[in-house]
């Protein structure tokens, strides 16, 4: 109970903060758009390749994938229950009309002050946390900061139609290997139509000295998001990467269907955090945010990637950052807490799967389902028939508030070598009424008790965010679980 | 396969449902029919991801059906079926022969309460059968429906109201004959408010030519009933099983079930319990030990429907050679079954580099004052524990199987006789190669 709990007056300021609010973060930028007509077909995908200026190759690339998703069909597995998008109606392309700016000055006053009531004022996150920014607006990246003193380093970090055009060598090379075109239905239509995103490389043996961090926002009603996210860490480099995502109150269901690719080559070190807390929808369930996300990373002999996600916000969440231990020695690790309330529904875990020798996963998994939820835990662990010494420990908990809400476990084990050893252990319970009376009998009122007891609860995933990260995911807890005591 | 099961239903379908209702056959020809649409299931359908029913499909399988011609050109005797027998306990006995009832090898009885075969119940104990044969299997899968359509015999236990059986029933299924055989059997087991049972069950084939047995049991306990079931599955290397069996537990009633599996090529074992009513209270345990190229699979699924109701489940494995062991334990806690206490456990230990394990503990929970967990491992004997019994003598060979035997006790500690114990730590032994007599 001790370490980054909040104090108990900072709990009550969040609470006062939270007890007003609905959506805090739901307001809407009035920017013009560039925008393509709603629809997909070939001709929009040539348009939205044209528009960003891309090679051949690119285009030819796209429309493979357009193809290959063609033929496929939507995911029905998950254990999520919502109106399917409607793929016709969606705008594919928005992109805000200014694109030639070369300082904050230029930046529409529109966009700064959407910055502002999120809290990411440039300047502010320049001077005081020494963040790099790519804010992605709608998908084209409006800023990029900092370029310069990665760049003194050799680290790249630029939005991917940037990438595209300046180090089209290194896209080729890594785009599309770890999560292919034909990996899912919602990988393909990426693939396809992905409007931006980020690229991050950093050179054999290099410390990146700062966190690299990006802001998704979903803005311009009715366009879906696209982001296509790229990291690769050369041989013994290290990079911590962050992505938080708030996205304006709107009625109908916007999608989001974002791929992530991590590559970590031999001895490399990738951290990829993500607080994720788009509109969930109104208490009725109406609206939200549709969020099925492709996030996969490879390891390299030696490598380590980790994982680690606080999920807030979202009507439909379906999300499985992956790892593949195919070096020998490698290490994968997966922090989750996912918390759903009124009519939010998460199918949300991740894959272990074992290729190399002494091969190691960890999988620590906190659910929270409060309101008329459902949350599902769906992982895998695989260990294949050449993974010696392989070693998993998996934990999935949920926790249970009110008596409407359901919490869900599928872990999937599959083992093929004798020397492996795993253990998985899940546990579903709901917050004592002792530990509720220990905290009331100090004064603290039941929804500042619940708070402590849940920030408690997820105290192994947030220990691994890192700081700036920590506190906010804190807010975002108490926040979520607003009004689901009585 | 599919087509010739059709045909042979619908071609004979009066000598199928000469016994039963209109309602019954109704039900019966549902279930054919949602077979035919469905077909025998594949790896592509969930509950079968990791069991490929088409490894003992390709057989030309004879179907035992209620008209073909009594076999006698080999009749099974006392003699033959002796070695698969609890001799040392007590017993009734309903034995069956390809899925005929064997009058001969039996000992049933009508005396205060009803041991003997659901082919009889269906004429004399109509009104019994009639309302529930069939209730709990309509939203079941493909294999369970192929039965409900095809089957005309198994086992058959009424216990009315507060008595107690007062020796336990062995119920035994063998195959015979030099062709495939593709049998269905059905047990229909009925327990009055307070009755007592307890059943030990066998499938055996007495051949080496393959077989298939698809089985499918309804359970029916009343309020404070006592159920241990134990089922025992030491089957040649030729035979295959697929068991489906269904409990339905009203208040404060309880069921154990050992399930102990240690050979046949292919076993595939479906266990439901459904707490309809608070109090009621399950326990499962299974023991696999399988080397060669077997599969075996345990699929459990209890529905918590009521409150304070408990459920208790270990299974454990070794898996040695080119085998294969499948675990599925799903437990749904449904709304407003509160203070439920779900427990799980599944440990498996893999002995060779080409053996599999494929584990998915599930839970579903739909209420909030509820404890559920379950814990799943995979992994090898501890080196240290071995050490330790080599350090004082015992051989590596022995050491191991002493280690197994203590990895397997929780999952037959609770078996009532003594000597079935002992014959249980026998087959074990023999699985092992060691001689536990010597060890223990």
């Amino acid at each position: 109970m001790r370490g980054k709990l909040c104090p108990v007056s900072e709990q009550d300021q969040i609470l006062n903060e939270v007890t007003s609010s609905e959506y805090k973060y739901g307001f809407y930028t009035d920017v013009e758009s560039d925008k393509v007509p709603p629809g997909l077909n070939e001709d929009v995908i040539r348009m939205i390749s044209a528009k960003k200026n891309e090679p051949e190759w690119m285009t030819e690339w796209r429309l493979d994938a357009f193809k290959i998703w063609q033929g496929m069909a939507e995911p029905e597995w998950a254990n999520v229950h919502y109106k399917k998008p409607d793929f016709q109606a969606i705008s594919y392309y928005s992109a805000p009309k200014k694109k030639q700016i070369n300082g904050l000055d230029e930046v529409d006053p529109e966009l700064l002050k959407t910055f502002e009531k999120l809290g990411i004022s440039l300047d502010e996150q320049k001077r005081l946390t020494g963040v790099a920014m790519d804010v992605v607006v709608d998908s084209v990246s409006v800023a990029t900061t900092f370029k310069k003193t990665l760049a003194e380093k050799g680290i790249i970090f630029c939005s991917m139609s940037e990438a595209i055009q300046e180090y089209p060598e290194l896209i080729k090379k890594y785009l599309g290997t770890v999560v292919p075109k034909t990996d899912n239905f919602y990988a393909a239509l990426n693939s396809a139509v992905f409007t931006d995103g980020s690229f991050c490389y950093i050179p054999k043996g290099v410390r990146c000295p700062m966190e690299l961090s990006t802001y998704f926002r979903i803005n311009e009603s009715g366009t879906g998001q696209f982001e296509r996210t790229l990291v690769v860490a050369d041989e013994s480099s290290y990079v911590s990467y962050l992505e938080g995502c708030t996205a304006p109150q709107r009625d109908e269901n916007q999608l989001h269907a974002a791929v992530v690719e991590l590559v970590a080559m031999d001895d490399a070190e990738i951290k990829y955090s993500t607080v994720q807390n788009w509109f969930p929808g109104d208490a009725e369930g109406k609206g939200g945010v549709f969020n099925f996300v492709t996030k996969r990373g490879i390891c390299e002999r030696g490598a380590k990637i980790s994982w680690t996600q606080v999920e807030t916000g979202s009507a439909v969440t379906w999300k499985y950052p992956s790892c593949i231990l195919k070096g020998d020695n490698s290490v994968g690790e997966f922090y989750s807490v996912a918390v759903t309330n009124n009519y939010q529904q998460a199918d949300t875990g991740t894959k272990m799967i074992h290729l190399g020798k002494n091969t190691k996963s960890t999988i620590v998994s906190k659910g929270i389902s409060a309101g008329h939820s459902h949350n599902s835990y769906r992982g895998l662990v695989r260990m294949g028939p050449r993974a010696i010494n392989a070693r998993n420990f998996s934990q999935c908990d949920s926790l249970l508030m009110g008596d409407r809400c359901g919490a869900h476990t599928f872990p999937y084990i599959e083992v093929k070598h004798p020397s492996a050893r795993m253990e998985h252990e899940a546990t579903t319970s709901k917050i004592g009424e002792d530990q509720i009376f220990y905290c009331q009998q100090r004064g603290l009122d039941m929804e500042a008790a619940i708070a402590l007891i849940v920030n408690g609860y997820c105290k192994d995933v947030l220990n691994q965010l890192p700081m700036e990260f920590a506190v906010e995911a804190q807010k975002l807890l108490a926040i979520s679980l607003e009004g689901s005591v009585g | 396969m599919k087509e010739r099961l059709a045909a042979s239903y619908w071609l004979h379908e009066s000598h199928y449902t000469a016994l039963s209702s209109p309602t019954v056959t109704e039900r019966r020809r549902a279930a054919m029919e949602r077979f035919e649409a469905e077909g025998f299931p594949t790896v592509r359908h969930e509950d079968w991801k990791y069991t490929p029913l088409k490894k003992i499909l390709k057989e030309d399988y004879a179907l035992s059906s209620p008209f073909s011609a009594q076999d006698d050109a080999e009749p099974i005797e006392f003699k033959d079926i002796k070695r698969y027998l609890v001799n040392d306990i007590d017993c009734y006995r309903v034995v069956f022969i390809n899925g005929r009832y064997s009058a001969w090898l039996s000992e049933t009885t009508h005396q205060g309460f009803d041991v003997c075969t659901l082919g009889s119940a269906w004429k004399k104990y109509k009104d019994q059968v009639e309302p529930h044969f069939g209730r709990l299997t309509e939203t079941l899968g493909a294999t369970v429906q192929l039965n409900t359509a095809l089957a005309w015999d198994g086992l058959y236990v009424r216990v009315p109201d507060h008595v107690t059986l007062d020796k336990p029933i062995q119920a035994l299924y063998f195959t015979t004959g030099d062709q495939p055989m593709f049998t269905q059997t059905r047990s229909l087991i009925l327990l009055g408010e307070g009755a007592k049972a307890e059943i030990i069950e066998r499938h055996q084939s007495l051949t080496s030519s393959a077989s298939w047995t698809n089985a499918v049991d309804e359970v029916f306990m009343g309020a404070q009933s006592h159920l241990h079931w134990v089922k025992l599955q030491h089957d040649e290397a030729s035979a295959a099983l697929t068991q489906h069996s269904v409990i339905e537990q009203k208040r404060d009633s309880h069921a154990t079930v050992h399930t102990i599996s240690t050979d046949g090529k292919f076993l595939r074992n479906n266990l439901d319990f459904k707490l309809t009513e608070p109090g009621a209270e399950s326990r499962m345990f299974g023991l696999s030990l399988a080397d060669g190229q077997q599969l075996v699979d345990h699929h459990t699924r209890v529905d918590h429907l009521a409150p304070h109701c408990t459920s208790r489940e270990n299974y454990k494995g070794i898996f040695d050679g080119q085998s294969n062991g499948v675990f599925n334990g799903q437990i749904h806690v449904h709304v407003d079954a509160q203070k439920t206490l779900a427990f799980q456990e599944n440990d498996n230990l893999i002995l060779s580099e080409k053996a599999s394990i494929d584990t998915k503990p599930q839970l579903e929970i739909f209420a909030d004052d509820v404890k559920c967990s379950h814990g799943c491992t995979v992994g090898q004997l501890d080196e240290d524990a071995l050490f330790y019994l080599r350090a004082r003598g015992i051989q590596r060979k022995e050491a191991q199987a002493l280690l197994m035997l203590a990895f397997a006790h929780d999952a037959v500690a609770d078996i009532q006789h003594p000597s079935l114990q002992a014959k249980l730590h026998r087959l074990i032994g023999n699985k092992l190669g060691v001689d536990m007599s010597a060890v223990v």
